[in-house]
């Protein structure tokens, strides 16, 4: 990382800690954030330890792996069991399907490869003989990569299973969920480079939530905090930006046009959440020969989003954390995973897992 | 001209293996002998010199690293660097090692020699033998390429374990961290990387030795499979105590940094192949420390933590920032980070 | 799905670039970046592609903003009243403040 842009000097955490501290609330107080990237960072960093007995901070819906539906998997599955080959991301072969997951899919002899970026999968259909579908998951920051590869004149063997998402809808959804007494949200910093910070006005203007918009290192995190709990002591919520060096209010204009010119947004559901109105993308029609679910005719199995014991849909609505739940590292480890909170790279279960069991130490 | 390769009379026994041997082998290892029935003597085993009152320790190792030549080295290099840096951990002197090979029929020739020149230098730099091997050949497809094992003999006045920890220890590292699984992340195709990053593969006996007659080593391992996260882990495991290390003053390069970054796998969970962990003593630890550095392999060697009894068994992770967490064994091989 | 690293840009083709990463280099797309880059300049780079352009100058603004606020948080700043907009810097209010003529 070059020096310059690396923000993690332990003065400077010291004082954003002391500055927490000067704001800590006296009740509970949970802030979600919405990004595994964030999840990683709190995690590997250890930044739990600077925050004051009161705050929580929690991950919510923030690995897309981990909120796609069952039967957007099941529709991988069906489409490598036609013959197509699938491409997709590393981290969504071993989540759950209905019935089964594209990794086992690809035991069965089904041709089920990784990529790295929606541009690989172009590089899989230019040498193939056959169909190749992009299984295309992910947030606001990759979807315009998938819509660049789609308006890239790409091969006529190649098409886009898409199961794209967007941030600031579920945020919302969140707040309406029973139990969910969210305080304030940190909100995901690449994302928002995307989008811009009055994305989320339409959203969240009227709710009342304090948010921040925060960057990634252990400093850009503290400092989203302190702002959070700031407008939390002044009682005046609004969005403010804590990463304007990668985000503006307005966004990346030639992002935002790729995801227009492609997508459009449509009622999708999320896995351990429910349908959130307005809260996918989809091709536009202009686009429907490069939908695979126009190409190939497709037989789905009845959905099954659930996982007999598994917490995961507490666990991405940020009202339990992965210690919360029973097979947390017992049954349920990234070697032996039973749901997709624990397959999925950015899930928390993965990340509480493998950076030191979410313990904070004093 | 027709590239020579390996046939399944390689292996047979007869004369053109025989003729392998005395042609391709021997010249690269008979100018050493590890004691009176040396490899030139082809015998059905070799004898190796004891010194009286040492200690005899013995490690074995199977290499089946792909590619089998990878930036800063090949299988031989790492082979050889691999069982002499075992024993080299254990306290002990390389004596002999032995050189089994099982080789697919239709590896180049070439590539067998570049092979054995890597082995063979290896073996020169640290004074040591090749006691006695086997060849083998596989039809086509039965192996991949090829795989070797070697078993290490070694002679140490009194082993050293990688067990006996005690509270108040120092923990050093013999140089930077994560560069032998990084170098070999990097070249895979499918990343269209370009780096200079090279695997660290060394022998890193002749550094240990300056360590070990300053004194006060305490416990050694090298930090190979699962990187410095398994090594510290179960070294806190088996002495029983917690180790305390501070990430900041862990030593890595810039660019191993980089690519941890991009690719988002940690340079403590990849395999390292020319440096030990060496827990020490405190009154010693500057001097080794100094004694290290002298080292051209050590150059980079660094304090980087305590052994407490904070957390018995458990790692505990000082982060650069200033946080605390707990450092875990790491599961198996990393897999990039896509997203 | 947010992973995303600040490379530096060596070399500028119609479409894409060759960045390094603290001395790897890879190519990154550009298709979805507003602005044109020159060698020299930062990128975040995310799953190949461009997505920002960043200036080593931003480190130095961070830190200031970083370091004002724990600042005058250190310096017991009495809370607002509620609804009022908060009186201490934000990069918010520091966009606004370099918009306003005479300031």
């Amino acid at each position: 990382m070059n020096g310059a842009l690396r923000f993690a000097d332990p003065k400077r955490a010291r004082a954003l800690a002391d500055a927490i501290g000067t704001l800590a609330p006296t009740e509970p107080f949970k802030i979600v954030h919405v990004c595994g990237t964030h999840e990683m960072a709190i995690t590997r960093g250890g930044l739990r330890s600077f925050l004051p007995e009161t705050v929580d901070l929690l991950e919510g819906p923030g690995c897309p792996v981990c909120v796609t539906p069952a039967a957007d998997i099941d529709a991988a599955v069906a489409i490598a069991q036609i013959g197509a080959i699938v491409c997709t991301f590393g981290d969504m072969m071993r989540v759950p399907g209905s019935r089964q997951s594209l990794d086992e899919a690809r035991a069965e002899g089904h041709d089920v490869r990784t990529v790295l970026s929606a541009a690989d999968a172009v590089d899989v259909a230019r040498r193939a003989d056959r169909e190749v579908v992009f299984f295309a998951v992910g947030f606001e920051t990759t979807a315009p990569m998938t819509a660049a590869v789609l308006l890239d004149d790409p091969p006529g063997n190649l098409s886009a299973l898409v199961s794209h998402k967007q941030i600031p809808q579920a945020m919302a959804a969140l707040l309406d969920l029973p139990d969910s007494r969210i305080g304030g949200y940190l909100a995901p910093g690449h994302v928002s480079t995307i989008i811009g910070t009055r994305a989320y006005e339409a959203w969240l203007g009227d709710r009342r939530i304090p948010t921040a918009v925060g960057g990634f290192e252990p400093l850009d995190i503290l400092y989203a905090i302190a702002l959070i709990l700031r407008q939390h002591r002044d009682r005046s919520p609004k969005i403010e930006n804590a990463y304007p060096r990668a985000v503006d209010a307005d966004g990346n204009a030639a992002a935002l046009r790729l995801i227009n010119e492609v997508f459009e947004s449509a009622d999708t559901r999320w896995r351990g959440i429910g349908t959130i109105p307005a809260s996918g993308y989809r091709l536009r029609a202009s686009f429907a020969a490069l939908d695979a679910r126009e190409r190939f005719s497709i037989e789905l199995p009845p959905p099954r989003d659930e996982v007999p014991g598994c917490r995961c849909p507490d666990v991405l609505t940020a009202r339990a954390v992965p210690s919360d739940c029973p097979l947390f590292s017992a049954e349920c480890t990234p070697l032996t995973p039973v749901g997709p909170c624990m397959v999925g790279s950015e899930g928390a279960c993965s990340i509480w897992f493998r950076y030191g069991g979410g313990r904070t130490l004093p | 001209m027709i590239e020579e390769r390996v046939t399944s009379l390689h292996g047979a026994g007869g004369e053109v293996m025989g003729r392998l041997l005395a042609e391709r082998v021997l010249p690269r290892f008979a100018h050493r002998s590890a004691g009176r029935i040396g490899l030139s003597a082809l015998d059905d085993g070799g004898t190796v010199a004891l010194p009286r009152g040492a200690e005899l320790v013995v490690t074995t190792d199977s290499h089946v690293v792909k590619p089998v030549f990878f930036p800063g080295g090949d299988i031989g290099r790492l082979a050889a660097a691999g069982t002499i840096n075992d024993l080299a951990v254990m306290g002990a002197r390389p004596l002999a090692l032995t050189f089994a090979a099982i080789i697919e029929e239709g590896f180049p020739i070439a590539d067998l020699e570049r092979i054995l020149d890597s082995f063979a230098t290896v073996l020169d730099e640290v004074d040591s033998a090749v006691a006695c091997g086997d060849t083998k050949v596989m039809p086509p497809g039965e192996i991949d390429g090829i795989a070797l094992n070697t078993t290490g003999l070694g002679a140490a006045d009194r082993a050293i374990s990688d067990a006996e920890a005690r509270p108040g220890d120092r923990i050093l590292v013999t140089g930077t961290i994560g560069d032998h699984g990084m170098a070999l992340l990097a070249a895979r195709e499918e990343f269209h990387l370009e780096t200079t990053i090279e695997s660290d593969v060394a022998a890193i006996w002749p550094m240990i030795e300056t360590a070990l007659r300053t004194g006060g080593v305490h416990a050694m391992k090298d930090p190979t499979r699962g990187g410095l996260a398994a090594a510290l882990n179960e070294m806190a495991r088996k002495s029983g105590f917690s180790l305390e290390i501070r990430e900041s003053t862990i030593p890595i390069r810039e660019d191993v940094g980089g690519l941890a970054e991009i690719l988002g796998i940690s340079p403590l969970e990849v395999a390292n192949e020319g440096k030990a962990i060496v827990v020490v003593d405190p009154s010693h630890a500057d001097a080794i420390l100094g004694a290290l550095k002298c080292h051209p392999l050590g150059r980079n060697a660094a304090i980087v933590g305590t052994v407490t009894e904070e957390y018995p068994g458990r790692v505990v992770l000082a982060t650069e920032v200033g946080g605390r967490r707990f450092l875990d064994m790491p599961l198996g091989d990393p897999v990039p980070r896509i997203c | 799905m947010c992973l995303a690293a600040p490379a530096r840009v060596i070399e500028v083709s119609e479409k894409t670039a060759v960045v390094d990463y603290g001395g790897v280099r890879t190519t990154a797309r550009l298709d979805a970046l507003p602005e044109e880059v020159s060698p020299g300049d930062y990128v975040l780079i995310h799953t190949g592609f461009a997505i920002r352009r960043l200036s080593p100058k931003d480190g130095e603004e961070t830190l200031r903003l970083f370091d004002e606020l724990t600042a005058s948080l250190a310096a017991g700043e009495p809370p607002r009243r509620d609804g009022s907009a908060a009186s201490l810097p934000t990069s918010d209010d520091r966009a606004d403040r370099d918009e306003q003529p005479g300031s």
